[in-house]
């Protein structure tokens, strides 16, 4: 399936540091796949393998079936999107978008044709004269993607491609991003810090953390069922109890007894036995709250609380919620309490409850 | 660099550097050229009048090879210099900071020795029985009878090895700025190492290759000494020409004449330079 840039144990280190830790990953054609992490996560380091400026201490990257790790960058139909965008300043845009033609000894007809057209892709045709230094942050950035995407290489890399624009700019970026890449069809690995980026730029994501990845699914899947705590808390936030499984169910669902709280039905998440200490995972934003006990059932995990303290946040609402020893966090959309109008002030004693789809066993990392 | 209209108080911390330049160089240079049109008297002296002669004397013909060999000496010392100091300021740019530190002090220590020394120095390693003689003698590298002194080869090599630091160190200022990030951008898009460097890097340090090129250029064209130590008889430039008016011919006013010529032909290069400088900054910003 995901066969076309194949990532094969590869491990980079430097002095006792090891950056990038036996990754294997694959991507496949066209696809928009993220690098999404922590700084110093490694994903940075990776980025640079597959462009060419790090060879790696050990394994192999090959795109399209032909082995890459030995070729220098120039000869790599890899290019990239730098996070500084390192347009050449005295050059202007054309001639910067020229440059990887000329290089490659383009007849002077194909050259013009090609530039003009990705002018014409990233809307800046009037500004072909410019020096970059003339250029807004945004026009800066899509000079890059053209001065990239003009080369036709079958891997476009981005280097955390919207860092350096603000907020506004950022989310424009985002769906012009989008539409670019559906525009020319190109594989686009992206890395990035920003899970929000992340999300909405990639149809998938290695999430990598101490030069391992942790986890590659699709954004919904990751945010939905996380395997690992890093992942749950990187990707959105998340609410983790501590227990010992006491009833293994059929179908994946576990009872987990957790001290001091209650015993919630949750998703067992892969093979776990009676007994067994584990580590489970609640998102804010599926937790309900209620004045009065939730009517009982096999299908409802409800336990009482009450309110510590409460943080608007325009569309939703955050709560913290403290129950014995535990303090939960519970997110409603203001329309979303059940007692109507009114929300609880602080110090109102309320129910929090959950379905079991929405509870999930995590991994439990040595210590974490 | 952004140029702004500096305020009139501004101004003011300019005056002292303007008095010096204008005490110690502008009055001299203006003295110099209105010497010219003097006629010399017979204790070595400025006599009184004012005659065209000294400047007649430009024109004759024998002062052409002299020109050639000053200018050919002087951009053959330049281009080497370019051409050695660009790979040093890359990579002094590039080293770790206590490297970096070592390699510029390495750069600036010669002129801890006085520079007539250092010739001195040169021209004992030169010399027929001096070390370098020999070991290139013994390595087969040069023939029994090499003479590696006297001549426009020597005069060469030793002004190159004056003029370097002041290749350098203007060189390495640009480079230190220069945005390496660059390189690796250019090696994504297909440029090899060396069509990196030539078509990115290079033209990336083009201020301080300006820079480094006028100094060099401009220092080289009024070498006296060097030739006088290290060159034949048949090496000289215009500076021993010079020289010689002073010291042995005792002809100020033909000797102001030389210099004067000399003057303008670094200034008015300098000028264009500048100008065109000046211009491309506008074109740039505009």
């Amino acid at each position: 399936m995901h066969d076309f840039l194949v990532i094969d144990h590869v491990s980079k280190s430097f002095g006792s540091l090891r950056a990038v830790d036996d990754v294997s990953l694959s991507v496949s054609q066209g696809e928009a796949f993220s690098l999404l992490g922590p700084s110093g996560c490694g994903k940075t380091t990776l980025l640079r393998m597959l462009a060419g400026f790090e060879r790696p201490d050990s394994g192999r990257i090959l795109l399209g079936g032909q082995d890459l790790t030995a070729l220098p960058p120039e000869q790599r139909p890899v290019n990239t999107v730098f996070q500084n965008y390192a347009l050449f300043p005295h050059l202007n845009v054309w001639e910067n978008i020229a440059f990887g033609l000329r290089m490659s000894r383009r007849p002077r007809e194909e050259v013009r044709s090609g530039v003009d057209s990705m002018l014409e892709l990233v809307r800046l045709s009037e500004h072909a004269r410019k020096r970059p230094s003339q250029l807004s942050g945004g026009q800066r950035q899509r000079v890059a993607i053209a001065r990239a995407l003009v080369n036709r290489p079958q891997v476009l890399l981005l280097d955390e491609p919207l860092a350096a624009l603000d907020l506004k700019l950022r989310q424009h970026m985002l769906l012009e991003l989008n539409a670019i890449h559906e525009q020319v069809g190109t594989t686009f690995v992206y890395v990035t810090h920003d899970q929000g980026e992340a999300m909405s730029l990639s149809d998938r994501i290695a999430v990598m953390n101490a030069g391992k990845v942790e986890q590659i699914d699709a954004p919904e899947a990751l945010y939905e069922s996380p395997r690992s705590s890093f992942v749950a808390t990187f990707i959105g936030d998340a609410n983790f109890f501590t227990g010992t499984a006491v009833e293994l169910q059929h179908e994946g669902y576990v009872r987990v007894m957790i001290e001091g709280l209650g015993s919630p039905l949750v998703i067992s998440n892969g093979a776990v036995s009676s007994n067994q200490t584990l580590r489970l995972m609640v998102r804010p934003e599926k937790i309900s709250l209620t004045l009065k006990r939730p009517p009982s059932g096999e299908r409802v995990n409800a336990f009482p609380g009450v309110v510590e303290d409460i943080a608007y946040f325009g569309p939703h609402t955050r709560y913290r919620i403290r129950a014995g020893e535990h303090r939960v966090m519970a997110q409603l959309q203001r329309s979303r309490f059940s007692g109507g109008v009114v929300e609880p002030a602080r110090g109102t004693e309320v129910w929090m409850s959950f379905h079991p789809d929405e509870g999930r066993v995590v991994m439990l990392e040595g210590g974490a | 660099m952004i140029s702004r209209s500096p305020s009139s108080k501004q101004w003011l911390l300019t005056l002292p550097s303007l008095a010096w330049l204008g005490v110690f160089f502008v009055i001299p240079a203006i003295l110099i050229v209105v010497t010219a049109f003097r006629p010399a008297d017979l204790h070595g002296g400025v006599g009184a009048g004012w005659t065209m002669e000294n400047i007649e004397a430009l024109r004759d013909p024998a002062w052409l090879p002299i020109v050639w060999r000053t200018v050919a000496l002087s951009a053959a010392t330049t281009l080497v210099c370019l051409a050695l100091a660009l790979p040093m300021a890359f990579h002094m740019a590039r080293v770790g900071p206590r490297l970096r530190q070592i390699l510029l002090l390495l750069v600036v220590i010669p002129f801890l020795s006085n520079f007539l020394i250092r010739i001195f120095a040169w021209k004992s390693l030169l010399h027929p029985e001096g070390p370098l003689t020999k070991l290139l003698i013994s390595l087969r590298l040069a023939p029994e009878d090499a003479l590696l002194l006297n001549n426009m080869g020597a005069v060469l090599l030793v002004m190159i090895y004056t003029q370097l630091p002041f290749a350098i160190l203007p060189l390495y200022a640009a480079a230190e700025k220069f945005d390496f990030s660059l390189l690796d951008a250019a090696r994504d898009l297909g440029a090899g190492p060396w069509r990196s460097f030539s078509k990115v890097f290079v033209p990336g340090v083009r201020r301080g290759l300006i820079s480094a090129a006028v100094m060099v250029f401009v220092c080289s064209l009024g070498q006296y000494v060097i030739p006088q130590m290290v060159g034949g008889a048949s090496d000289e430039m215009i500076g021993s020409k010079i020289a010689q008016r002073v010291f042995a011919d005792r002809n100020l006013p033909q000797a102001s004449a030389l210099a004067a010529a000399l003057m303008l032909a670094v200034l008015v290069p300098m000028f264009v330079v500048a100008a065109w400088q000046r211009f491309g900054r506008k074109e740039a910003a505009s």
